[in-house]
């Protein structure tokens, strides 16, 4: 018997169907990144729990109204000033008397209305965090010699205890 | 001279595409690793994120339960009027429907994956914060105390750009 030689299969339509799948994923992928910010809320209220008493002067007080005007304590400003004035408050140590007595009591106070923008919400809060993150990582510096994010769990707890992120939240009519 | 005519019969070589299976693959394989179903559906609602910098990356997409909130679009705006709504899955929703649609996401999660659960909040950013905070207080309600707002990554004075 005459040996037939063994034909090879085209491959050449490979590609196609390689380009027909490709095409598909391409139209439905959804490249979204998804960042956001963290935020935990406080537990549901606990009647058998009475309220904290809290110096006024530990309390950074910033009122948004309905056209996104900010006041903090009292003084009128902008998303841009937010970062500073927070962490002046935070560490003020007891060296103004009308301003915080140490970062571990320092609370930030939020007040907006219903008409206050989401935006301006997310700006001010995103100030704060800022704030924050630039005090806990200077802290972690001067103690470990590292960024808080290169330090272990147990360090960063350190550094959250004293740098500790207290902002309440409140709704005005 | 005839020598060297003889070349010039076969004309240019084709290119071999013999590895152009092999590029369209290695692009398929990106594409098919990258995409996420979209398990949100059918959009009906204008959200356009805010922009903030202190933004953490959401790991597990599996795990997280989304609310968008915004305007209805041009299509819906007839029936559900211009002022901001909930979005949940694929059909318009009220406040207190957050809570039940938290807790059902809840229990279709395994056991050890449900301390996990992030809720994220994807409004619009011109929407009121009355809005925001009725959903935030359903949420308190059935204890899912972990919020994600999501934002766009980005200075936050480019929200305060015209």
């Amino acid at each position: 018997m005459a040996k037939r030689k063994l034909e090879e299969i085209n491959a050449g339509s490979m590609a196609d169907i390689a380009f027909l799948l490709l095409i598909f994923f391409l139209v439905t992928t959804t490249m979204e990144s998804n960042y956001g910010i963290r935020r935990k809320l406080p537990p549901p209220p606990d009647p058998s729990v009475d309220i904290p008493v809290i110096k006024m002067k530990n309390v950074l007080e910033i009122v948004i109204n309905g056209q996104d005007k900010m006041l903090i304590e009292e003084k009128p400003a902008t998303v841009k000033d937010v970062k500073k004035i927070a962490m002046d408050f935070i560490t003020n140590n007891g060296k103004d008397p009308s301003s915080s007595d140490n970062p571990q009591k320092a609370v930030i106070s939020i007040k907006q209305m219903r008409e206050t923008s989401y935006k301006e919400y997310i700006s001010v809060y995103n100030e704060l965090i800022s704030a924050y993150n630039v005090l806990r990582n200077k802290y972690a510096q001067k103690k470990f010699g590292k960024s808080f994010d290169q330090l272990t769990e147990e360090q960063q707890k350190t550094v959250k205890d004293f740098y500790p992120q207290k902002i309440a939240e409140s709704m005005t009519k | 001279m005839g020598k060297f005519s003889k070349k010039k019969d076969g004309g240019t070589p084709a290119i071999s595409t013999a590895s152009l299976p092999d590029i369209v693959f290695m692009l398929l394989f990106f594409f098919m690793v990258a995409t996420v179903m979209r398990e949100s559906g059918e959009k009906k609602l204008i959200v356009k994120m805010p922009s903030a910098d202190q933004v953490k990356k959401i790991e597990k997409k599996g795990l997280v339960a989304f609310i968008n909130i915004g305007e209805p679009i041009k299509k819906y705006q007839a029936k559900y009027g211009s002022e901001p709504r909930i979005q949940i899955e694929d059909a318009f929703a009220s406040a207190t429907d957050v809570g039940p649609y938290v807790l059902k996401f809840k229990a279709s999660k395994r056991d050890e994956e449900k301390p996990l659960i992030i809720t994220s909040i994807k409004a619009d950013e011109n929407v009121g914060m009355g809005i925001i905070s009725d959903v935030k207080e359903e949420l308190r309600k059935v204890n899912a105390l972990k919020v994600n707002y999501s934002t766009n990554k980005g200075s936050v004075l480019k929200n305060f750009e015209k």
